[in-house]
């Protein structure tokens, strides 16, 4: 525990989180960026904003997630109990709609008429589309050609809700290169699209807003546990990619100092292998897509190919505010492997009933090695991110079964 | 006197405006990229802007990310584009030559021995795309402490309050981006660019080069008749990636060629105005 979190006010007024954050981008994007600070700053300030904005999770989202004790899992492990944040049971899958909410609100705000997304397993391009349909707006979601290839079904779920899908044929053709695609694009149409940044990443104001609106999940947290369980949780798990759901869980907890907080990164076939994604554990700091922070790069500096069985984790950076958090000891961060993950997934399906995302998998595998390690009164919080149906071909693919 | 600055004060002498080629370094061979500079001073270059490839150029359009996509499938990188540099500079001690690239490859390399390296090599001035100036305050300082001039963006869209930032930072010239979108976008409006020019150049108090959207001779010469200087990076790299490699450098030399003329023309008209 550091003094950092007793009075946790960042990121600074200029975006910055320590030597992390920022704004790191052409000059071209800057009035658009100021624009979008300060129509977000009025936002938070309007009570009919925030109305607006609980309203549409309870009604639309169907919020608060359950917390739930995973019983069978936990007695199974044979040591601390095990709680899931119910990201999963929101409309549309995973966590990523809170944000896209919140995000769309603003971009109706500031008169937008079209939103553009970058999406990597497709939950963020299809949470984009979704609001885009209620709300009217034209909608365009990039996404990398070899992503398009592995998240069929999402593609055609955007598709069907009205949005059109630009595939990426640069670079990787993966997350990364949809975010250069889709920051190309804002910077031409700037005038009338807003582009919704699906993480805690970008150049502020992007990680601190996606992050707020984020934070009902650890905000919810609190309320449940405390109902539940009449404390905090010893420990809160969750995955990170670029790390919303996360920074999500995280925020309300950080100025809780008992409670451990430890953020989960794909080791795809392991690090020793260079095939990961496992930013802080093996990357360094850098500037890249608008923030600096810890990036997976090769001695020039050139940005390189990282690999998860997890789409939704397959990205070279990270969030700038988990590079500060890492820097300063107030959380923690581990790494699982793609196998590792997939064992959780079944274990999940075949204890729980629950069929999680490959992503959130990282995070329960995390779990399942440290319960066995705690008493039993022990009590580990994990961020259930997101459900498993988008991924049932990767895991089929793994178990040599083909449709 | 930076060399940068001196190449302006002798054109402005001449009643001359200056032609900024663009290149992207180890495109469409490393071993091409020096032929290709002398190539654009040949041609009637004033100064060039030697492109670093970066894996994730956020700000180019399609044409210059296949430069730096050919370049780094090359395995070109930073230390080898200043090698480029300092065999260029075994010919031609004149010509000044300024980085354009991102980031990451410069803190990648740490920016004091960056900017020590480029001296070394004579290199003139950096252009970092994603450095605006509020993230560039110790780096300009880092390039001015090794007679380097950190050149800036500025935007259609940037307030008075922001050129004078970048003011504070700048020298040698002021790269104004001529209209919204990545490099090799659409044509630049000649008339919008017009009303911009005299205030940068009074907030910044440096020279004004114009740049993006210029792919012709009449529109360089529309160009130079309000700047100081025309940037000219898509259109190039396009002729070079249609050329056959034995043939890139002399269809390079017609192209550039045309457009000095046509800048030149300009410039002389403007000196025959009473």
């Amino acid at each position: 525990m550091t003094q950092h979190a007793q009075d946790y006010d960042l990121p600074d007024a200029s975006g910055h989180f320590g030597q992390y954050g920022g704004v790191f981008v052409a000059e071209t994007l800057i009035g658009a960026l100021d624009e979008l600070k300060e129509a977000y700053a009025a936002a938070q300030r309007d009570p009919q904003f925030i109305a607006e904005f609980d309203y549409d999770l309870r009604h639309y989202v169907g919020r608060p997630s359950p917390l739930y004790h995973a019983r069978r899992w936990s007695e199974g492990l044979g040591g601390a109990q095990i709680y899931l944040k119910r990201e999963d049971l929101n409309h549309t899958g995973a966590h990523k709609i809170n944000n896209c909410i919140g995000q769309s609100m603003l971009a109706r705000r500031m008169g937008k008429p079209r939103v553009i997304a970058e999406t990597g397993a497709g939950q963020h391009g299809v949470a984009t589309a979704t609001v885009a349909a209620r709300y009217g707006m034209e909608c365009v979601v990039y996404m990398g050609s070899e992503d398009i290839r592995r998240q069929a079904a999402n593609v055609y779920r955007m598709k069907l809700l009205g949005a059109t899908v630009v595939p990426v044929e640069s670079g990787s053709r993966t997350l990364k290169d949809a975010l250069n695609e889709a920051m190309r694009d804002w910077v031409t149409n700037v005038s009338n699209t807003f582009y919704i940044i699906g993480t805690v990443a970008g150049p502020h104001p992007y990680p601190m807003m996606v992050r707020d609106f984020q934070s009902v999940i650890g905000r919810e947290s609190i309320a449940q546990m405390q109902e539940q369980c009449g404390r905090q949780p010893d420990a809160v798990i969750a995955c990170v990619g670029g790390g919303s759901n996360a920074m999500g869980i995280f925020h309300p907890y950080i100025p809780v100092a008992a409670v451990r907080l430890i953020g989960v990164e794909a080791a795809g076939e392991g690090i020793a292998t260079g095939r990961h994604a496992a930013s802080l554990t093996a990357g360094r700091p850098g500037v890249l897509h608008g923030n600096r922070t810890y990036l997976l790069q090769d001695e020039n500096g050139q940005i390189i190919e990282t690999h998860s069985i997890s789409a939704g984790l397959d990205y070279p950076g990270v969030g700038p505010e988990h590079a500060w958090l890492m820097d300063c000891g107030r959380a923690e961060y581990v790494s699982v492997s793609d196998a590792e993950a997939l064992q959780a997934f079944h274990d999940l399906c075949r204890l729980e009933g629950i069929i999680p995302a490959l992503e959130s998998s990282h995070a329960l595998a995390y779990a399942s090695k440290l319960a066995p390690t705690l008493p039993k009164d022990k009590i580990l919080l994990v961020n259930l991110s997101g459900r498993g149906d988008k991924d049932m071909h990767t895991v089929a693919e793994k178990s040599g079964i083909t449709f | 006197m930076s060399k940068i600055q001196a190449v302006f004060e002798r054109l402005q002498a001449q009643g001359r405006k200056a032609l900024i080629p663009f290149i992207t370094a180890g495109d469409p061979h490393p071993e091409l990229t020096v032929p290709l500079l002398h190539t654009l001073v040949q041609a009637g270059a004033d100064i060039i802007e030697l492109g670093v490839p970066f894996s994730d150029p956020m700000a180019d359009g399609p044409t210059i990310q296949r430069a730096s996509e050919r370049a780094l499938a090359q395995g070109v990188n930073l230390r080898q584009v200043l090698g480029m540099v300092a065999n260029f500079r075994a010919d031609d001690n004149e010509t000044p030559i300024v980085l354009m690239g991102y980031a990451n490859p410069i803190e990648s390399m740490g920016l004091d021995a960056f900017a020590a390296a480029s001296f070394d090599a004579g290199v003139d001035g950096v252009l970092v795309v994603d450095y605006p100036p509020e993230e560039a305050v110790e780096f300009a300082r880092t390039l001015h402490r090794h007679a380097l001039d950190p050149i800036f963006l500025v935007a259609p869209t940037s307030s008075e309050a922001r050129m004078e930032q970048v003011g504070a930072l700048a020298s040698g010239y002021i790269y104004y981006v001529s209209l919204k979108g990545v490099t090799g976008s659409a044509t630049l409006d000649v008339a919008a660019v017009a009303a911009r020019i005299p205030e940068i150049r009074a907030r910044t108090g440096v020279p004004v080069g114009v740049g993006f959207g210029i792919r012709d001779a009449a529109t360089a010469a529309a160009v130079a008749e309000l700047a100081d200087a025309v940037v000219i990076g898509s259109r190039i790299i396009e002729e070079i990636e249609q050329s056959s490699p034995d043939k890139a450098c002399e269809n390079v030399r017609a192209l550039v060629a045309g457009l000095r003329r046509g800048i030149d023309a300009t410039s002389s008209a403007l000196r025959e105005q009473p």
